[in-house]
């Protein structure tokens, strides 16, 4: 997901537009397969997705237009670059979309607002022949009583990890506090979001990554602050794509997936899983409640399952999918990539995001301003003031002057 | 007579008179009322408490904003002044070349200063080439001020080509005939003649200046927070929707203020042809 800054992936679309009709190839499906979709009778009708930037391959295999000639279906596609980003979109009304893919704690989010709707699995038949359920524990818990497994289809499981740049950093570091190490002054890239920027320094404090004591998160948002000051990082999201690729940064905090593509690009990088311990995350497929065509959506989230596109996404994201067609295909390439699929009963410490409470959310989202907003500012009060002294003393000049020649007119 | 062109002039303007309240006074509407309410709807005044928490980012704001819009001037006024005096067909290409920037997306002109300033950068890579670097020239205030300039420097370079064309050359030549030195030429009649130019240049760069958000990310790198910042940071991340509201109007009514400062100047009797564009 979260590939590339927003403005880079309109460039691509707009490229893309002209180009990616020529190069996708169609993809042969069985003739049963064929005929499942054209019989559900989505013809003429539309679908809204919103999901991730670039989260859905469109380069070997078109998949939303190969939904579209399966189905008949339109799909409407718009992407966001974080949980925060698409959650303010759904509140503030006046949208609507079909399908969502929020992760895990923003699906309980939604779920416990009553913000998506239940799914009928006899709509999305793949489900049952190639979800893989030893992810199955991800979303076996219940929110209000109702189950995550009966509104969550997950596409894809990940973890944060640490990033870094085998050229600025000779030892391999083992723990997160490398990233207060001031040798890496303006090096440091941190994520741009509240939790999981948050969650390295929880890590690193011992903390839960879920607490709702207020003096926990005053204690990160110290830390966060101290980072802040002496480190001075640059906090992104997609744009790390480009700012480790193109060398220029020492260290980074991503998520695993991404990691491989970088390295692609950049053999010079390197990971860690620090030792503090992780996030583990999944992002999942939900039914907005405001959805006008769930038959479309469930069509949509089982087409997602169909081994041939799970495939083609799996190769293109980079992420650990759940997909059992996908786990055992020979032609799979990351399936050997200890990034994508770590030894997770070797990780110490891992923890999942859940749901807080809107009071501590809150309290975490003002302490993330203020981290963010702190400037130091006591220089500037002298260029400030220095300012309005100029510009009053030239007011002032100017309004005697206009007396002076108004006077001299006169006379 | 009179009624009717009274009707026909109301019938022109409707098109205009309804966008302003569907699109600007409704709104304003709306931005006072989340300020004034909290998540529930019920009124508080907690949200303009709670700016006081931003005023340092309030004036960090207005000084880049006061830095970037002098700046401007400095480099627009002599250009502009030198473009106004050429010949007819170098005025009409530069003045092309000023706005041609503005034909593209600001978004992507404001990122391609990501690839030409960073570390590995167009300027860095020449520096090693000499083994000099590489300079930070990245995620600091300059670059953010860079920003600033880049982009807004045509909304002061326009208005004040336009004021000074229009300048009577005879004045300037009747000067120069009783005995004025260049110097004085420009101090005592273009400068004066060119305030609402200046005005409206300066109006046209600081505002936006102030509120900006894109630029101080991008070449900011998240080390300065403006306004802008933390106005779109509670709404997009923090979906709170109230305080960035109440930020906005506090925003609003300071950049009112020193737009009256500048009305100072322009509401003279000398002001003519100040506002363009």
């Amino acid at each position: 997901m979260k590939r590339i800054a927003s403005l880079t992936l309109c460039l691509i679309l707009m490229l893309s537009l002209g180009v990616t009709a020529f190069s996708a190839e169609q993809v042969e499906f069985s003739e049963e397969v064929t005929q499942y979709y054209a019989s559900l009778g989505l013809q003429g009708t539309k679908l809204n997705v919103y999901n991730w930037g670039e989260y859905i391959d469109t380069e070997e295999v078109d998949v939303l237009s190969e939904f579209e000639r399966l189905t008949g279906c339109t799909v409407n596609y718009t992407t966001f670059e974080s949980n925060e980003n698409m959650y303010s979109k759904l509140a503030g009304g006046g949208v609507s979309y079909d399908i969502l893919v929020p992760s895990d704690y923003m699906v309980e989010k939604l779920l416990k607002e009553e913000m998506i709707l239940p799914l009928d699995y006899s709509n999305i038949p793949n489900y049952e022949k190639y979800f893989d359920e030893e992810y199955g524990y991800l979303v076996d818990d219940e929110i209000d009583g109702k189950k995550i497994s009966d509104y969550a289809v997950i596409y894809n499981v990940g973890t944060t990890i640490l990033i870094y740049n085998t050229n600025y950093v000779k030892e391999t570091p083992t723990s997160w506090s490398v990233l207060w190490d001031e040798q890496y002054k303006d090096k440091v890239l941190m994520f741009n979001n509240p939790r999981d920027s948050f969650a390295i320094a929880q890590a690193l404090l011992g903390q839960d990554f879920n607490t709702v004591s207020k003096s926990d998160w005053d204690a990160a948002a110290e830390l966060l602050k101290k980072q802040r000051e002496t480190v001075h990082p640059t906090y992104v999201m997609d744009e790390v794509f480009n700012k480790m690729e193109s060398g220029d940064y020492a260290l980074a905090t991503y998520y695993a997936g991404d990691y491989e593509l970088m390295h692609d690009n950049n053999p010079d990088l390197a990971y860690v899983l620090p030792e503090e311990g992780i996030n583990t995350f999944y992002d999942a497929f939900v039914i907005s409640q405001s959805s006008q065509n769930k038959k479309g959506a469930e069509a949509f989230i089982n087409f997602m399952m169909e081994p041939e596109i799970a495939l083609a996404n799996a190769e293109y994201i980079y992420y650990a999918t759940p997909n059992k067609a996908v786990l055992e295909n020979e032609d799979y390439s990351l399936i050997d990539s200890e990034a994508v699929y770590p030894d997770y009963s070797e990780i110490k410490n891992a923890q999942a995001f859940h749901d807080l409470p809107n009071d501590t959310l809150q309290y975490m989202n003002a302490q993330w301003m203020k981290v963010k907003g702190e400037n130091d500012t006591t220089h500037l009060y002298v260029v400030f003031f220095t300012c309005l002294a100029l510009i009053a003393l030239t007011v002032a000049a100017y309004l005697i002057h206009k007396k002076k020649m108004k006077k001299y007119y006169e006379v | 007579m009179m009624k009717k062109s009274s009707f026909a002039s109301k019938l022109i303007n409707s098109p205009y008179i309804l966008w302003s309240v569907l699109f600007i006074i409704a709104p304003l509407i709306m931005v006072l009322y989340y300020a004034l309410t909290d998540a529930s709807g019920a009124f508080t005044l907690d949200n303009v408490k709670g700016i006081a928490d931003y005023s340092s980012t309030f004036i960090l704001s207005i000084g880049y904003g006061a830095v970037a819009t002098v700046i401007s001037l400095i480099i627009a006024y002599p250009f502009a002044y030198f473009l106004a005096h050429t010949g007819a067909s170098f005025q009409r290409m530069s003045v092309m070349l000023v706005m041609l920037p503005m034909w593209m997306s600001f978004l992507i002109r404001t990122y391609s200063w990501i690839t030409i300033l960073g570390d590995s950068g167009v300027i860095n890579s020449f520096l090693r080439i000499f083994g000099i670097g590489p300079l930070p020239l990245l995620n600091n205030g300059a670059a953010v001020i860079l920003g600033m300039v880049y982009n807004f420097l045509p909304y002061m370079i326009l208005p004040l080509y336009t004021v000074m064309s229009r300048m009577d050359r005879s004045l300037i030549e009747a000067a120069e005939d009783l005995g004025a030195s260049r110097l004085s030429v420009i101090r005592r009649v273009v400068l004066p003649l060119s305030v609402p130019g200046i005005a409206s240049g300066f109006t046209m760069v600081f505002v936006p200046s102030v509120s900006t958000f894109y630029i101080t990310q991008k070449l900011g790198g998240g080390q300065i927070n403006l306004i802008g910042d933390v106005i779109e940071g509670q709404f997009q991340v923090a979906n709170n929707y109230n305080l960035g509201a109440s930020l906005s109007l506090v925003l609003m009514v300071m950049i009112l203020i020193c737009l009256g400062i500048l009305r100072l100047f322009t509401d003279s009797d000398e002001g003519n042809g100040g506002v363009l564009i």
